[in-house]
């Protein structure tokens, strides 16, 4: 077990763990965050995704040790108020269908769109493949980024 | 109007606050004839609180939102002013409450209809009474009674404790179609904002107080059991509470979280008596499949006689693997048993069955244990299954407090209730013209409900068969044909249950049948429907001129018959389950000797359509579902172990291959029937049948590319 500070979503949090706990594991059990979700254990599916220092990476491969000192963004959060754009596009479009993989897609294409403001739909289909989604919303997800780099949400 | 006796509808007290509650009952089910209980669909509040309760399970098929839009629509309720709230289990009230058979909106229509319909005409009355004025001259608008002509109005808060005490009618007035303001209309789903901002609480999200997280070591080896274990380097494991055998066949480590848990497991030693299935495998199932080919099989539909036709004769074999559900959300279910009763949460489609397969395994009545059903990240039928929350409730017994068992991704893989492997005989014999005058179709398979227990509508026939097994064409001789064998791998309802692998065979056999007679394979079909004709199949009477509809549809919108890019072919598949007719065209490419799906045209015939925006969300999913296990995704057996685990070795689709779907609906005032499954069956044939117009190869085993 290790005392571990956390910054996430701009707060510090001190937590007990172990220092080789996921930070998936940290983030859902110990601070009760749930809107990250596990999948898949193994970085393949996406649903775990968050940011660190703004960078999409799989929380449920990544130790909590190596999340020490940075920038942690969830899903709770990626607005600061009210809802981000992608959120707003991702119900004007009516994307959720379970809803279990969204929050990870929705972290994914902010990273995306962080760094790319106007990406091609190559572009979102590299950035995106890695988010698995079994119930198919892909075709929504794509007009959601789209949408939002448009310079739309709603 | 004539009204029911109050034993039969329960409704609330008037006195204040208590509001305007009806019941009703689902007629559905083995439950017909019990006594009626106070519980409800609808409750108003003095506040104008509409709440109405949905008794499915909400696993992305939009229940939440499409169920409570048939009774608001009757009720002419403001939708601003709906929430909904999940039943528990209640089967007196609501019937079997079982989320499958693409049944909700099938089953729901029409009590849900009555039941808004009788309380907008409560309301009416209530209004009349209060303003002394004729019925006649009120009219029920978006959560108000006005009387037009004397310009009042009162809400239907206003009104609601007035209207609780009046009788209940029988047969209050259905709107027609063309009035319908919600229902056909893509109304925003009521899910959708707590599923984008994380706030959206899963099974496996779920929290209560001094709750611990558990793991079960199940036995790698199909039917295998536990021997002994050692649990001594598992509780050098920081947060250990618990570790034990739970049933026959796996051991539990309970602790403070579930990296602990996870940490406790994997350091834990069980012997394994690995049991009678050491050495099956995928080769040994399909070997046996081919050889029970040749038993005795049951009579599912026979038209004519096929064995007194005379002609040119083609036959072949076709076969499909096991196959797992795979949901994004992992197993899961929360557990407190507290001795004389027991608390169940989690994503079930089944509530009343995880009842009382939950009271059985604990020693408690049925009404001693409660069930909250929350959201189900996905459920494809694998979540019809009660093993969850019967390991979750021992697990809570055995260790004496609250915990939630978790799945890992490996362990949902390979401890899954498969879709079973099959095999089928096809045989067709053409006339002079190359038109089909007999087509015979022998399904060889597992029985999935004989298996766990539930008859079918005799003992070789499997339940599920009637719903996805028939063969809708005029064929002047035809015979489907249904061999029940039984497999030690346990089967499980996946996503169309016998639909994906009936139309598989039969929609490639159509298309192999259209070839040999050099015709085109959308002409042959037409030709097949040409005739306006009943074909009756168990309870179903199917439509020619339905399936003719969707092909069509499906048809002109792909553009069938009109030039491709180079390189680009098209196939058809056609194929009608849970009284729903679907047609799709897949539009590919083949790339390195891999098809590559470019687009897929869907066109279905479902009755009136409740809410499109979700209609087409279900087309672009079930073909995006289906077109994994079309091209790669199986489960194989080996040394009697599932050899796959997670989404490495059985990879749904990704964005990157995921095709372009354009979905497409026949008008219909008809009484809806379901399309979380129909989109299913088509999928694969359709694709196959594109490949052999690309290169002239018959696919006659899936996936494509095992």
């Amino acid at each position: 077990m290790a005392d571990i500070t956390l910054r996430v979503n701009g707060s510090e949090h001190k937590v007990k763990v172990p220092p080789e706990t996921p930070l998936l594991w940290v983030l859902r059990d110990t601070l009760q965050m749930t809107g990250t979700k596990f999948g898949c254990g193994a970085g393949l599916c996406g649903a775990c995704t968050v940011h660190l220092e703004g960078a999409a990476v799989r929380s449920c491969s990544t130790p909590v040790s190596q999340a020490v000192g940075k920038n942690i963004t969830t899903i709770e959060g990626l607005a600061g108020n009210g809802l981000h754009p992608l959120q707003q596009a991702w119900i004007a479009e009516q994307v959720p269908q379970c809803g279990y993989c969204q929050t990870g897609q929705i972290m994914a294409a902010a990273a995306l769109l962080a760094r790319t403001p106007q990406p091609s739909d190559e572009q979102i289909t590299q950035a995106m493949s890695g988010n698995i989604c079994r119930c198919g919303t892909y075709d929504r997800i794509r007009k959601a980024i789209h949408r939002v780099a448009a310079g739309g949400g709603r | 109007m004539s009204s029911l006796s109050r034993r039969e509808f329960l409704v609330a007290g008037a006195a204040a606050g208590a509001g305007l509650v009806i019941g009703f009952y689902l007629p559905h089910g083995p439950s017909s004839g019990a006594a009626f209980t106070p519980n409800a669909f609808l409750k108003i509040t003095p506040a104008g609180r509409i709440t109405i309760v949905v008794a499915r399970s909400e696993m992305g098929q939009g229940v939440h939102t499409s169920l409570p839009m048939i009774l608001a629509e009757e009720l002419e309720a403001d939708w601003k002013q709906i929430t909904i709230e999940q039943a528990g289990a209640n089967p007196t009230l609501y019937g079997d409450q079982q989320t499958g058979s693409s049944a909700s909106l099938r089953i729901s229509w029409d009590p849900l209809r009555k039941a808004g319909a009788a309380a907008r005409e409560m309301l009416i009355s209530a209004a009349a009474l209060e303003w002394g004025v004729p019925r006649s001259g009120c009219a029920a608008e978006n959560s108000w009674v006005v009387h037009a002509a004397s310009n009042r109005r009162l809400s239907y808060g206003q009104l609601a404790a007035k209207a609780a005490v009046l009788p209940i009618p029988v047969a209050a007035p259905l709107k027609d179609a063309r009035d319908f303001k919600l229902v056909g209309k893509p109304v925003p789903r009521l899910d959708g904002p707590s599923k984008v901002d994380g706030t959206a609480v899963f099974g496996i999200d779920l929290r209560v107080p001094d709750m611990k997280y558990a793991v079960l070591a199940r036995c790698p080896v199909i039917g295998g059991t536990v021997a002994g274990f050692d649990e001594k380097e598992s509780r050098k494991i920081g947060g250990i509470s618990f570790v034990g055998k739970i049933g026959d066949s796996a051991v539990a480590v309970v602790a403070d979280s579930v990296w602990g848990a996870l940490e406790g497991r994997r350091v834990l030693k069980v012997n394994w008596d690995e049991g009678p299935n050491q050495s099956l495998n995928s080769a040994a199932i399909f070997d046996g499949l081919k050889k029970s080919a040749s038993n005795k099989a049951a009579t599912l539909y026979s038209r004519g006689d096929v064995s007194k036709v005379a002609g040119r004769r083609i036959q072949a074999a076709y076969q499909t693997p096991l196959m797992a559900q795979a949901p994004m959300e992992p197993g899961n279910c929360t557990a407190h048993f507290r001795g004389s009763s027991c608390e169940i949460w989690g994503p079930m489609q089944w509530p009343p069955d995880v009842r009382d397969a939950v009271a059985k395994a604990v020693g408690l009545d049925p009404d001693e244990v409660k069930i909250n059903v929350t959201l189900l990240g996905g459920g494809f039928g694998r979540r019809l299954d009660h093993d969850y929350a019967v390991e979750a409730a021992l697990v809570s017994k055995a260790a004496n407090m609250p915990v939630k068992v978790i799945w890992t991704r490996e362990d949902d893989m390979q401890f899954s209730s498969y879709r079973p492997a099959s095999y089928h005989v096809l045989s067709g014999v053409l006339d002079g013209s190359g038109w089909p005058v007999a087509f015979s179709h022998r399904i060889v398979e597992p029985s999935i409900n004989t298996q766990k227990g539930f008859p079918g509508p005799s003992p070789d026939v499997d339940a599920d068969l009637p719903d996805e097994a028939s063969l809708i064409y005029s064929l002047p001789n035809a015979l489907v044909e249904y061999v029940l064998t039984v497999t030690p791998v346990t089967p499980g309802y996946m996503r169309s249950v016998y639909g994906l692998e009936t139309a598989f065979a039969s929609e490639s056999f159509i298309d192999e049948l259209a070839a040999a007679a050099g015709k085109d394979p959308l002409e042959y079909r037409l030709h097949l429907l040409a005739k306006d004709e009943d074909i009756k199949f168990f309870d179903t009477t199917w439509k020619t001129a339905r399936m003719r509809g969707v092909l069509q549809l499906a048809a002109d919108k792909a553009g069938w018959g009109t030039p491709l890019p180079a390189g680009r072919y098209r196939g058809v598949a056609c194929f009608g389950c849970f009284g729903t007719y679907m047609a799709e065209i897949v539009e590919i490419s083949m790339e390195n000797d891999q098809p590559r799906v470019h687009r897929v045209v869907g066109a279905i015939d479902c009755g009136q359509v409740v809410n499109p925006n979700i209609l087409e969300q279900q087309i672009q999913g079930a073909v995006n579902f289906a077109l994994a296990n079309a091209v790669r995704a199986q489960i194989t057996i080996e040394k009697g172990r599932v050899v796959q685990g997670n989404f490495d070795d059985y990879s749904p689709i990704r964005m990157n291959e995921a095709p372009a779907v354009d979905a497409y609906f026949v008008p219909s005032t008809e009484a809806p029937t379901g399309a979380g499954e129909p989109p299913v069956p088509p999928l694969a044939p359709a694709l196959c049948n594109a490949i052999y117009a690309a290169t002239k190869k018959r696919i006659r085993a899936l996936p494509i590319l095992g």
